[in-house]
């Protein structure tokens, strides 16, 4: 009887009233101004990565009711102009858990914040390599893939069906050459490079003109076997695919993409991580969603299996060998000890089926698979997590 | 189940495949992405029905007196019951939300269900056809045993990662006990003294002691030239006297056997793609195992630990049932 006594005040401190072990958890979002793109179809929803904190949390709760284990998720908006520092302060003065949806550049001001130091913080929105590089904190932990995973996933693919004659087109957004630059890092990586390269500079509004545009656009990339399109906003890309001068797939941003989550993962049980999220928030799941649902359960499962809810003893677990996360993704998902990045296989999609999914056969790593995306132990720069 | 006899004791494998003949029986497998069941001749080793059901079929089990065959039907949100002899559906019990697993009490008036997206699990009493009870347990719940007293029943939880001990005189839980990642299967073995449960991410099976609820012993396993992330335990069934477990190894194509009372991996047979669950035929000299991804069923025999044929049957097969 003792089991149930213990069930009912679970149950309680579910609705936020004292716990045996209650974890407040924050989820801080710094609104970023969205560049207009060409097409209207896919609107970014408000709700993006807040929605998958959200399920995460309901996923913590049931677990935590049977443990005495209470969770709680404070969201913070930052509005356009405003200072994201100041609501990031009074965030940390009531948790040290905190999901962040923000620029580079504010995820590691924040993350060198006094008041941050001892937190455990999510970058569960920035795929910049620098920040698994150089620019790493100790504090500041990705579930979002880096830019380079996904890169290497599509170059994997590349090399699998010998399509080593690439040709890419870039937009001209700071997101666009960032992945750019990435896919340039892994061909090299993987020992390919471009043929051809070009700026996409237009201006016209390619719904109606793109059928006559992207053919002459395409037509002096020569003969290639695939073109790979930087357009991380969604921007032009989608008026490329079938318009091409060559008949040749399209992949990158558009087409064939790697991503972190899509729609049409189903297997490895993730049918019911989809329908648990899509019942709940009326849409899809989107990577974003995903990688704060992870970080989400990352922080549930330190929770669940120390039984404690103080920072450090839950870094050290989450880091640890010890640690694994059942993310519907067909094998545990663990962190990379030299830069927090969380370790996951990543989806080759288009947006009617899952293509394959990275590591790919034959992409052998001496100590894990999922370390041949990304950057790897000898390669990161990363020295905060010494 | 068909006492050995000693003949089969005592005869090598060339007795064994004899032996099965004189205990003909029928392998039913649910095809998850067909809609429909297989029927398996436990003599000619082929599909000699293939009956339409409800969507998604997962779990099956028969009746004690093998009259009516219990079918999951999870995107149906049914459970069906099928006279076997006909495969016509008699009619649908109240299931709750995605049916995924169950289990028969062995007052053979019970079924434990486990809905595997409210994180219910649904107790049913197939003869007035009504819910009797529904009892929170951990995020989607899966794996479904009872122990032979009946006393108690098991949920366990993937997302939760627990064992939920399910009293089923009051249909309250009694404990919850964590294991490793993504619990799929339980199975209460020696007489109900202790009960295991796989874990498909952590790569391990749990040995609870029933008395207690307490771990008793942890069995890994390890596949030569397989990455150990995708050695992933799911179902498992135990020869006569549960003396071996046969274990499904996932998407490592393997089965391990395992030693049930040292704990220790003896043997790994290579079989067909993601291999699932599995049924034993009447004498247990045969196992039947279901490959997901490559669309068939292995038989492996029991006595030499071999494969011995692959049999096609619907689009990924799951669940499997044995029936006289």
């Amino acid at each position: 009887m003792h089991r149930v006594i213990i069930l009912a005040t679970a149950l309680l401190c579910g609705q936020g009233a004292s716990a045996d072990v209650a974890l407040n958890v924050g989820y801080l979002s710094v609104e970023a101004p969205r560049p207009p793109t060409l097409s209207n179809l896919d609107p970014v929803p408000a709700n993006i990565g807040l929605a998958g904190a959200q399920t995460g949390l309901q996923d913590n709760l049931t677990t935590g009711k049977f443990l005495g284990h209470g969770y709680r998720l404070t969201e913070v908006e930052v509005a356009i102009g405003e200072d994201p520092l100041e609501p990031a302060r009074d965030l940390l003065q009531s948790t040290s858990f905190i999901l962040l949806d923000a620029p580079a550049e504010t995820l590691t001001a924040i993350a060198d914040l006094p008041e941050a130091q001892g937190a455990i913080l999510f970058n569960t929105s920035a795929g910049e390599l620098s920040l698994r590089d150089t620019e790493c904190r100790a504090n500041l932990l990705h579930s979002l893939p880096s830019d380079a995973m996904r890169t290497d996933a599509l170059a994997q693919f590349f090399v699998q069906r010998r399509w080593d004659d690439l040709v890419m087109i870039s937009g001209s957004y700071a997101q666009d050459q960032a992945y750019a630059e990435a896919m340039r890092r892994s061909l090299k990586k993987f020992g390919m490079a471009l043929s051809e390269e070009k700026s996409w500079a237009f201006d016209a509004d390619m719904r109606r003109t793109a059928s006559q545009e992207i053919p002459l656009f395409t037509q002096d990339l020569g003969d290639y076997d695939a073109l790979i399109v930087a357009d991380e906003l969604h921007d032009f890309g989608r008026y490329v695919l079938y318009n091409t001068w060559e008949a040749r797939p399209v992949v990158g941003s558009e087409g064939l993409s790697a991503v972190t989550w899509s729609p049409v993962i189903e297997q490895w049980g993730a049918a019911q991580l989809q329908s648990r999220f899509s019942e709940a928030h009326a849409r899809d799941m989107a990577s974003q969603d995903y990688a704060a649902w992870a970080a989400m359960r990352s922080l549930g499962e330190a929770v669940t299996r120390t039984n404690s809810a103080d920072p450090d003893t839950l870094r050290s677990y989450i880091l640890s060998d010890s640690f694994e996360l059942a993310g519907f993704k067909g094998r545990p998902l663990t962190y990379r000890a030299w830069n927090g990045q969380l370790r996951q296989p990543i989806a080759i999609a288009h947006p009617r089926a899952l293509v394959a999914q990275a590591p790919l056969e034959g992409f052998l790593h001496q100590t894990n698979e999922l370390d041949s995306l990304g950057l790897d132990r000898p390669e990161s720069q990363c020295e905060a997590f010494q | 189940m068909l006492p050995i006899s000693k003949h089969v004791i005592a005869g090598g494998t060339a007795f064994l495949l004899c032996s099965t003949t004189t205990h003909a029986g029928e392998i039913w497998v649910t095809n998850e992405k067909d809609d429909t069941v297989s029927v398996i001749s436990t003599e000619t080793l082929e599909v000699i029905q293939t009956y339409e059901t409800g969507e998604r079929p997962r779990g099956i089990t028969f009746s004690k007196d093998f009259s009516r065959v219990y079918i999951c039907a999870s995107d149906s949100d049914a459970v069906q019951v099928m006279d076997p002899n006909t495969g016509k559906i008699l009619h649908d019990l109240p299931s709750g939300e995605d049916p995924e697993q169950f289990v028969l009490h062995p007052d053979d008036k019970h079924l434990y269900i486990a809905n595997e997206d409210d994180a219910i699990t649904t107790v049913v009493d197939v003869e007035s056809r009504k819910v009797v009870a529904q009892i929170d347990v951990g995020v989607e719940p899966e794996g479904m045993a009872v122990s032979p007293d009946g006393k108690v029943a098991i949920t366990t939880s993937e997302t939760t990662n627990m064992a939920h001990w399910i009293d089923t005189a009051t249909q309250q839980l009694f404990a919850n006990t964590l294991v490793d990642s993504r619990p799929r299967h339980a199975e209460f073995v020696k007489d109900g003294s202790e009960m295991w449960v796989s874990s498909e991410i952590g790569g391990t099976i749990t040995v609870f002691d029933t008395a207690t609820q307490t771990e008793k012993a942890k069995i890994s396993f390890e596949v030569q030239g397989v990455h150990p992330d995708r050695v992933q335990p799911v179902g498992f069934e135990f020869t006569e006297g549960d003396t071996h477990a046969f274990v499904a190894l996932g998407p490592s194509n393997h089965l391990a056997v395992v030693n049930a009372a040292t704990y220790e991996v003896e043997d790994y047979i290579l079989v067909g793609r993601r291999v699932w669950h599995m049924a034993f035929n009447a004498d247990r000299s045969q196992l039947f195992t279901t490959n997901g991804v490559s669309g068939d069923v292995t038989v492996v025999d029991v006595a030499s630990r071999k494969a011995l044929k692959s049999i096609k049957v619907g689009r990924f097969p799951w669940g499997a049932a044995f029936r006289p």
